[in-house]
Order: C-alpha cells, then structure tokens, then sequence
C-alpha cells in the first residue's frame, strides 16, 4: 500500500483505457471490491433473469392495449377525444415556439416532452393500437419540432408566448369541459393520466399564490397574521395527504350544504390546500434569502408594503425557489395517486379498476406495472428538467 | 450647512395614514373576516348536523366499539370505541418505528453504496434510487400487497427460511425468543458486564485525553461488554432464551412472531420509498464535507477510519440531520396509506369509526391531533439531536 501511492502520483496521466484498464479500475481495484462485484453481478443475475424470464414469457400484457384508452383519458367520451388533441397541440406548439425563441432551457423542456412523446411512441407501436391514434402522437411531435423552428430568432413574440403559457391554463380547462355549443363533459367523466396531469396542475398552479401569501403572512411583522399562517402552515405540514382528500370529501358538504360541489373539485380543494402550506415553505425559503438591503433600498424609495413586495422582493425569491418548486410538482404529481383510495378513478384507480375486472383476472402485476412506467417516466423527465434549472439559473 | 427641516413639530398624521393605528386597524379587519369565515362554516355545519340527527359531542368513544380489528394490541369488539382509537395509534407508532429503523439502516447503505469506488455496486444504487424515489408509494404498497404478497404460495408450500423463517400468502412468520428461568442470571452478568465497559470506557477516555491522542474510546469497552455478554450465556445453567419456531398446526401456522400480509406490505413499500430517498440525503452529506477535510485528516496522521468518524461524520451529520428528519415524519404520514391495503393504523381505524358513528367531525380532530402530535414529538426530539451535534466540534 505504501509503495503503490507514489507510483500513481508519478504515472502519466492516460486518456484512453484499455477495457481491461477500466475493469480493473471501476470494478477489481481492490479485494473487497473484487468481493462485491462478484456479490452484485449474482444479485444481477437472479433479479434479471427473473424479471426478464416474467417480462417476456410469463406476462400477458394484452390487459395493456385492450385498456389502453381508460388508462390516458378514463371515462372521457370517445367522440370528444379530439379535444384533448387540441390541447395536447396547443401545448405542443405553445412549447416549440418557446424552445425556439428563447434555446437553452426551454430547449432542453422542449426536447424532453418530444422524448416523453416519441418514448411513448415507440412503446405504443409494439402494441396493436389504431393507426389513428399512431399518427396523432406524431403530429403533435411534428408540431412540436416545426414551431420549433418556426420560433426561432422571432424574439419579438417573447411577451405573446409569456401570454399565452398564462391563458394555456383556462384554454385547456375550457375546451375539456365544453362551453358554448360544446357538449360539456362533467369531470366525473374525466379520469385516467388526463385526471392525474390536471390535478398536478391544478394543485400547483392555484396553490401558487395561495402559497405566496401565506409565506408573506408568516413573515409579516403583523402579529395576528403572523400566527394565523404560521399555525395554517404547521397544521397542514404535520397531517398526512389522505387525511385532507378524506376531510375534504367529509367535511365540504358539511361546512358548505347550499353548494353541489362534485368530487373532483372537492379533491383539488383538498390538494391545492394541501399544497399551498409546502409551496409556502419553498417561498419562505427564498424571502429569508433576500439581503435585508433590498428591503431597506424599497423602503428608502418610498414604496409600499405591496409595490415592495411585487417590484423588489418576490421577483428575485421566486427566482431561486423555481427548483423547489418543480420538486414539489414532482411529489404532487406522485401524490395525486392517492385519489384513488377516496375513488376517483386517476391513472392508479383505473388500474384497480382494470384489476378488478373479472375479464382480466390476475393480472395485477402487468398493470401495476404498466402504472408504475407511466408515472416514472413522467417523474424522472421532470426531475431531470429541474435539475438543468438548477444547473441554468445557478440556484437550488 | 442649510438646514431645510422646519423647525416646528412636524405635520400631523392624519389616523388614516398613521402606520401604527394602520397596523392594528387591518389585523382587526383581517381577525373579523376570519371570525366571520368561521362562523358562517360553524351555523352550516350545526344546521348539517341538525339535519342528520347528530349532536357535536365526545361521549360516543365510551359506547361499545362492536368491530374487530385485525391486528394490534388486545383488543375485543366489545371494547370502547376510545380503546379501538388506541389499537390504531399502537399501529401507526409500530410501523413507523419499524419502518424508520429499516430505512434508515437501507438509505445508509445505499447512500454510501452510491458513493463506491465500484461501477457496479455504484450503478445499481443509482438505479434503485431512481426507480423507487420516482413511483408513488401507493401504487409500491398496492404492488406489495396484491401483486407480491397475496400471490405467495398456499400456506403448506410456503417459502421456507433456515427452518424457521415462513413466507406464504397469509403473511410472514418468524422465530420469537421466548424467555427462561436462565435470563434473570444472564441479564444480571449482562449488568455487571455494562458497569465494567463504563468503567473502561472512562479509564479510556482519560488516558486518550492525558495523551493528547485522538482514537476511539470504546475500543476496550465493547469488547469486554460482548465478552461478558458471551461469558454469562456460556455459563447460565440452561439458554436465558429460547426460539419458538412458527410450526404448521391445522391449517395455518402457529407460534413466533406474525406479520400480517398488510403489514408486510405496508411495512416494504414504506421501507423500500423512504430508503431512496435517505439514500440521496446521505449522499449529498457525505458529499457537503470539503475534499480538503478528507485531506486534512489524512495529513494529521488520522487512519481511515479514524477521518470517518472524528472528521467526515460530525460534518456530514450536520446537513444530514435536519432533512433525515423530515423524511422521518414523511414515513409516520405515508403510513396513513394503510387504509388503502385495510391494515388498521389510526386513520383506517378512525375512518371506520366516522362511518359507524358518523361524527366525522370529532374523529378528525382526533386524527389530526394524533398525527401532530407524533410530529411535533419526533421533530422536537431531532432539534434536539441536531443542537447536540452542532454544538460538538
């Protein structure tokens, strides 16, 4: 041992290894390490084989494809399909142009949901699935890539694309649940990975301020704000998720009988109040990183409380929070699975469903699977996302 | 030097400018809209009760509970419903302790596995950590439990274990020591045992300190503990315990320790999500320690393990602590999710007592309170731990 470390300071630095060099540095380097990588090439080998033998031989996965309409889009009418079609281009076009016009980051997203998209694709075409629903994915991959290009160099459009991402919401609520001569789907229709995307979205967009002004009540110097927020806060902190899904089923008819609040929005309510106390947390994290200078320059200026807060203090807070906000996206969007046990029917309750159904007995670890694929894919993409946020903006 | 400030009082503020009578004018504002909120709720909710023949008080948890629950302390359905309330925090408490223990002991493992020199050991940490931290941890304990669990072979095939660990679909079945009339010798050698270690251990500690030496304190201690410890088995005239093996009786096994199928599904998925993520919190403290300490350390003559645990550990603990212990309070909370697979933890139990009783009103005060108090217990606790190792070094 005393010998050897003199001699690697010595040895030139080598830039190509040969295979064997690189076995024996990453992999046999030192007896122990020997030990365990024969210790991991075996657990390898019996978790592999197992699983792949089970993947390729055992499994049915025709549950996949029979279902695989009520898995996206739930109980969604399937001649208003072309709606949510609309909305997926819409999106797709709104994210190209922004890859265009900005590159860097919005470029990375971009290719991302075109990945998700293409991943999707290729998945799908080991499956027997209408040649219809094939070349939809493709479009909105084709329109993704063209405004793409379409986008690029146009910085005057900046503020029209700032716009519309900010209308992209109501736009896609709108057009789901029908308006004007529309037939309108009530959203006990809606369900599936539709119904799990927006209530993510819901949770985090409408919780947003929410969780804004309750991180600016627990930091106000106004003692009855103060503890009314700080308690919502630690409240809602110490109970878990299901708890508040089950009180707002429960509870709401109760507090609220002259209301006829449906199902699903009494999950969202109870989502986004879940999610305002954690979004208050991540904002609080980013006032406390604010200098007290920037306080005391707003204050020399004149400015009042709100004008201090909206031109000088939350734009450069929000800034370093965006990373820990997509991480909270990322834990609602695997939380909002836990509306299954109240009975929504999101992509984890119509897999039970499907489970349940004597047509596709026995099959629960294909759909569970299945489930579990689509919901990693999603998860991972976006945590790869944030952390190039992290790595753009210089923050987190 | 001009002075431009008039020199008579300055102007009065009007009161509707004035920031003081400004302050408590909008928190009395603010406290009557709240009131007024909460009011309002309050009639709504009294006229509901009206409505469903119910009254706001406590009295039911006297009244005989009448359901059985499947797991727990002792318990009978002729019980009260306040003693069924308690099988269920019982429940909850012995999940979560279980399931912080084995995660702790699985993220410690995996955070430092993810950190190896090795490719391979490095690799295939990365990728558990990515696939568990990525899947909701329902649909992991949903998996557990139907797809895994309940498909386990009948009980007369069951998986069978060093003779005496048995895995099959009704649950898991392990040894239980069972106490002899030989353990109260045993348990008085193991006391003299600890007295000696202490002892040594003091001697130790001195005699580093006199010598101005780092080095590890309890390096004659514990050895002396586990001889002693050794001696007195070896010496009990019969074993101070002995293990009861689960042995198949009629139809179902009988004996040793149970685990149910909802408990050991809850019990996995709960193991197996938390363990991702305390993998990455130990991984990213180890990583917070300077290179230059691990440096340092070595340039003093520290060994190695000597660096790890006088150097790199205090450090790292730091920045570990305060996120492993929100990652502890996740498991409590994600154990609610019980009441998906039907084990009776104090939510499933109290979500069963609001649908006999139908005062949903108090059993969620009772709910919340439980689930706040446990936190608010646990964090006071790792403040304090936290506080314990800021202060050392």
């Amino acid at each position: 041992m005393e010998e050897r470390v003199p001699n690697q300071a010595i040895r030139p630095p080598t830039e190509s290894k040969s295979i064997l060099g690189w076995l024996q540095e990453n992999l046999f380097n030192t007896w122990y390490n020997t030990l365990l990588t024969f210790l991991a090439a075996g657990f390898l080998y019996v978790v592999f084989k197992g699983m792949l033998t089970w993947i390729f031989t055992e499994a049915n996965w025709s549950v996949i494809p029979a279902n695989l309409q009520i898995f996206l889009v739930g109980a969604y009418p399937r001649g208003e399909i072309w709606r949510i079609w609309l909305v997926i281009y819409t999106l797709s076009v709104l994210a190209g142009l922004s890859a265009g016009i900005w590159g860097g980051l919005a470029l990375r997203f971009a290719l991302v949901i075109g990945g998700i998209g293409g991943g999707i694709g290729i998945i799908l075409a080991f499956f027997p699935i209408a040649l219809w629903n094939r070349l939809g994915l493709l479009g909105g991959v084709v329109l993704l890539v063209g405004s793409l290009f379409l986008g690029r160099g146009r910085k005057g459009l900046r503020p029209w694309i700032l716009g519309g991402w900010l209308l992209s919401f109501p736009w896609t609520m709108i057009w789901l649940y029908g308006f004007g001569g529309l037939p309108t789907i009530f959203t006990s229709n809606w369900g599936g990975l539709l119904l799990t995307l927006i209530l993510a979205a819901v949770g985090i967009v409408v919780s947003f301020p929410l969780g804004v002004l309750l991180a600016l009540g627990r930091r106000s110097n106004l003692p009855t704000i103060k503890w009314m927020s700080t308690a919502y806060i630690e409240v809602v902190r110490g109970v878990p998720l299901v708890t508040i899904l089950f009180m707002a089923q429960i509870m709401v008819p109760i507090f609220l009988p002259d209301f006829r609040i449906d199902k699903i929005l009494r999950a969202m309510l109870g989502i986004t109040l879940f999610s305002a106390a954690y979004m208050a947390e991540n904002v609080r994290g980013g006032l406390q990183a604010i200098p007290r200078g920037q306080y005391e320059a707003a204050d020399a200026l004149g400015l009042n409380y709100p004008l201090m807060m909206l031109l000088i203090i939350l734009p450069q807070a929000l800034r370093s929070v965006i990373p820990a906000i997509v991480g909270q996206f990322i834990s609602l969007f695997k939380d909002t699975s836990l509306v299954a046990v109240i009975g929504l029917l999101d992509l984890l309750g119509i897999a039970r469903t499907v489970i349940a159904n004597p047509d596709w007995l026995g099959l629960q670890a294909e759909v569970y699977l299945f489930a579990a694929v689509v919901y990693f894919l999603f998860s991972y993409s976006m945590s790869y996302i944030s952390q190039k946020i992290e790595d753009t903006l210089g923050v987190g | 030097m001009e002075n431009n400030l008039p020199k008579s009082a300055p102007e009065k503020i009007p009161f509707w400018r004035d920031i003081r009578v400004l302050r408590v004018l909008f928190q009395v504002i603010f406290l009557i809209g709240v009131v007024l909120l909460a009011g309002i709720l309050y009639t709504n909710m009294l006229r509901g009760l009206r409505g469903l023949g119910l009254t706001l008080n406590l009295d039911f948890l006297n009244d005989e509970a009448g359901f059985g629950i499947s797991e727990g302390i002792t318990y009978e359905p002729s019980d009260t419903y306040l003693r069924a309330f308690w099988v269920g925090v019982v429940n909850t408490i012995r999940v979560s302790i279980i399931g912080v223990v084995c995660a702790t002991i699985l993220g410690l493992v995996v955070g430092i596995a993810r950190l190896s020199s090795n490719w391979l050991v490095r690799n295939i940490a990365t990728i558990y950590v990515e696939c568990f931290r990525n899947i909701p941890l329902l649909l992991q304990i949903l998996f557990w439990y139907t797809a895994v669990i309940l498909q386990l072979p009948s009980v007369r095939e069951s998986f069978t274990f060093f003779g005496g660990v048995f895995i099959n679909q009704r649950g898991i079945y392990l040894p239980s020591p069972q106490p002899t009339s030989g353990l109260k010798i045993w348990l008085g050698c193991l006391a003299g045992g600890f007295i000696l270690a202490l002892i040594l251990y003091l001697v130790r500690l001195r005699k580093l300190r006199q010598m101005e030496q780092p080095g590890f304190p309890a390096k004659w201690a514990l050895p002396a503990l586990l001889l002693v410890a050794l001696l007195g088995w070896f010496l009990t005239p019969g074993k101070p315990f002995t293990f009861e093996l689960p042995a198949l009786k009629g139809f179902n096994f009988a004996g040793g320790t149970y685990l149910s199928p909802e408990f050991s599904a809850l019990l996995i998925g709960l193991i197996m999500y938390t363990g991702a993520f305390i993998a990455e919190v130990v991984r990213s403290g180890i990583q917070s320690v300077a290179k230059g300490q691990q440096e340092a350390a070595k340039a003093i003559g520290l060994s190695e393990f000597q660096s790890l645990r006088l150097v790199i550990l205090p450090q790292a603990l730091r920045v570990i602590a305060p996120p492993l212990t929100s990652q502890y309070l996740n498991l409590t909370k994600n154990s609610s999710l019980a009441v998906a697979i039907g084990f009776p933890d104090l939510f499933n139990v109290g979500n069963t007592m609001m649908n006999q009783t139908g005062q949903s009103i108090p059993i969620f005060a009772m709910i919340m309170m439980s689930y706040l108090f446990i936190s608010l217990t646990t964090s006071a606790y790792m403040n304090w731990y936290n506080r314990r190792i800021n202060r050392i070094g």
